[in-house]
């Protein structure tokens, strides 16, 4: 616990000034959200999301985290397991490349499926000769979000398994346990926290995803539009009441998200990143 | 050179390791290591860091491959068994407690992890659980957490989890490296203690001379990844094997000589060279408390005396010594007479050791 060190006069002008800018940043859009989406009272709040092309969106939201956050955990502990486990040639390459998704525009993690698998693209022609439909279809979905929302769960793991070591695993194999034994009664007990901390943030930017999504989705109604892209199809069509209830949705889960995350940091900090103890 | 004991015999042999050899990219960090312990014995590897010793260690518990040689255990084969059929209880330099689990699970955990047909019921397991929390003398503590032991607990708890799946060998690395030195000594007698009533072959790695001599049957030393001497306490610290191991164990005293027909000189000093010792130039190496003083007119190395200090139980003579500060340790409350600053005294190491120079 670092002592907390005052600084006189500063102090309140850095607490008005934050607060101003989280105030005028955060809590104000947030409150239109809410606000619009409640200005013609309940029913109309709730009306355009029982409507079918809502409630579509809200599953597809729904299939593309349950699928592309399992993806993302099991790639996060594996790479995470390889990189904080084992020496090997590319390592600094490969932890580069788990972060490019942070630095890369999300609509070119959209772009590079179409390149790939769209019409045009170089599988393309074999994908329509077997009858396979990848963009404009839910896989095109899940392959757009794995891509975009692949370093979370890694990255929240490496640096907490690096500085775990592998003493413990080792103990575990010489008191005669085997490597899946091991695993699941070391390795992920040790990490679960970490692990629930990724799941939680990559889950969040899973369902929120707008850029990648929306290039390889074609914005079917009903069919291939998720949540934020029903969002902004509704926004075009000027049904603003509608546009803001979808967007309720998606600002609550970032609430819940948040709630979720600070508990996670207040109760097992220890469990988490070194980086992240506090 | 062969520094083993004419008495071993293959018959109480527990530990063979021939000829190991283990490279990190182009490091090497064992160089064709041969050594044997018997049946029993409490081994130390002593050595400096980087030497090789805890590579050494790992290698045995399973943990690294070597790259070449041999490591039996009782006539078998130990390469060719993987970590969890080694059946050796390792205690690792920080523990590595399960940080997860009580002192309790901690303990039990080699036992749960049994196949089912070779796992002890509930209460079996905790029986034992609960026997060794007391030969380690940690009884009340089985429901804690490791964070929430203090070092020495956590070492114990280390060591009683990796008795309970009644190891064939036990393997300790550095295991007082991280306790203060109050704790560590009161522990150091406590696991000798345990080691003989438990009477399992014990391999320990250590970094510190007066552990390993307290502590252990026999000790190896190694440097650079290579075995430079293997004996009992006794025998090392009386004969080191080379210089390196004469001022690895101890204070040293270094001055260069000549032997020549039989005696050996070092500055005006002629004596009768020790036996065995090489031919022509030397370094003679001696301990700073194994001297006796004379009269400047007597025999002996011509040392002038410039401070004298009572340290503690001893008298800490600080000299000169053909111009080469020396200090030396006189021990008991009366020093020699004519010690004392600004005289010149006779110096005569008692047991010096001789190595050709070079």
């Amino acid at each position: 616990m670092n002592p907390t060190i005052r600084l006189p006069g500063l102090a309140p002008l850095f607490l008005v000034l934050t607060l101003t800018i989280l105030g005028v940043l955060i809590v104000l859009p947030l409150g239109v959200v809410f606000a619009s989406a409640l200005s013609q009272g309940l029913a109309a709040y709730i009306e355009p999301l029982t409507h079918p092309d809502a409630l579509a969106a809200i599953r597809l939201t729904l299939t593309v985290a349950a699928i592309s956050v399992p993806l993302n955990a099991i790639f996060g502990v594996a790479a995470a397991w390889a990189i904080a486990r084992f020496e090997f040639k590319g390592k600094s390459l490969l932890v580069t490349f788990i972060d490019l998704p942070f630095s890369m525009s999300p609509v070119v993690s959209g772009l590079v499926w179409v390149l790939l698998f769209g019409a045009q693209g170089w599988f393309g022609p074999w994908l329509q000769d077997h009858n396979i439909k990848i963009i404009f279809a839910t896989s095109g979905l899940v392959l757009a979000t794995v891509l975009v929302t692949l370093p979370f769960v890694a990255r929240e793991l490496i640096p907490l398994m690096q500085d775990q070591g592998a003493d413990e695993e080792a103990a575990a194999l010489t008191l005669g346990a085997g490597g899946f034994t091991t695993f699941w009664r070391v390795t992920l007990p040790n990490i679960k926290w970490a692990l629930l901390y990724g799941v939680l943030l990559c889950n969040a930017r899973a369902m929120g995803e707008f850029g990648a999504v929306s290039v390889v989705s074609g914005s079917v109604r009903g069919l291939t539009t998720t949540l934020p892209l029903h969002v902004e199809v509704l926004y075009n069509d000027y049904e603003f009441v509608g546009a803001f209830a979808a967007a309720s949705i998606l600002a609550g889960l970032g609430l819940v998200t948040l709630v979720l995350k600070s508990v996670l940091e207040w109760r097992h900090s220890g469990e988490l990143s070194a980086s992240r103890r506090h | 050179m062969n520094f083993q004991r004419a008495d071993d015999t293959s018959a109480n042999l527990a530990l063979e390791i021939k000829g190991v050899s283990k490279a990190y990219g182009r490091f090497p960090a064992l160089k064709d290591v041969s050594l044997q312990a018997r049946d029993k014995e409490f081994l130390a590897l002593l050595g400096p860091s980087g030497s090789g010793k805890t590579t050494l260690l790992r290698v045995l518990a399973g943990l690294e491959t070597p790259d070449a040689g041999e490591v039996r255990f009782g006539g078998e084969d130990f390469l060719s068994l993987p970590v969890r059929h080694r059946k050796v209880g390792m205690v690792f330099q920080h523990y590595a407690l399960f940080r997860h689990m009580t002192v309790a699970q901690n303990i039990a955990f080699g036992l749960t992890v049994r196949k089912r047909s070779e796992k002890p019921s509930k209460s079996e397991i905790a029986d034992r659980v609960h026997k060794l929390l007391q030969l380690v003398q940690l009884e009340d503590l089985g429901k804690r957490y490791p964070s929430q032991l203090s070092g020495g607990q956590r070492q114990r708890v280390a060591l009683a989890r990796a008795l309970a799946i009644e190891p064939r060998m036990l393997l300790l690395d550095e295991p007082f490296g991280a306790l203060d030195a109050q704790v560590r000594r009161e522990l150091r007698r406590w696991l000798r203690e345990l080691h003989d009533r438990a009477g399992v072959t014990t391999v320990f790695v250590t970094h510190d001379q007066e552990e390993a001599l307290d502590l252990a049957d026999r000790v190896a030393i190694l440097k650079d990844g290579q075995l430079i001497q293997l004996g009992s306490p006794n025998e090392v610290y009386e004969h080191p094997a080379t210089p390196f191991v004469f001022d690895f164990l101890g204070q040293a005293c270094r001055m260069p000589g000549v032997v020549e027909g039989g005696r050996l000189r070092i500055a005006d000093w002629d004596s009768e060279a020790p036996a065995g010792a090489p031919q022509g130039a030397v370094e003679v190496f001696f301990r700073p408390d194994e001297v006796t003083f004379a009269p400047a007119d007597g025999a002996g190395l011509s040392a002038d005396v410039k401070a004298v200090a009572q340290r503690g139980p001893d008298v800490r003579i600080d000299c000169r010594i053909e111009g080469q500060p020396v200090e030396l340790i006189g021990h008991g409350p009366t020093l020699p007479p004519g010690v004392s600053p600004g005289l010149s005294v006779r110096v005569r190491p008692t047991r010096p050791q001789v190595y050709a120079a070079g």
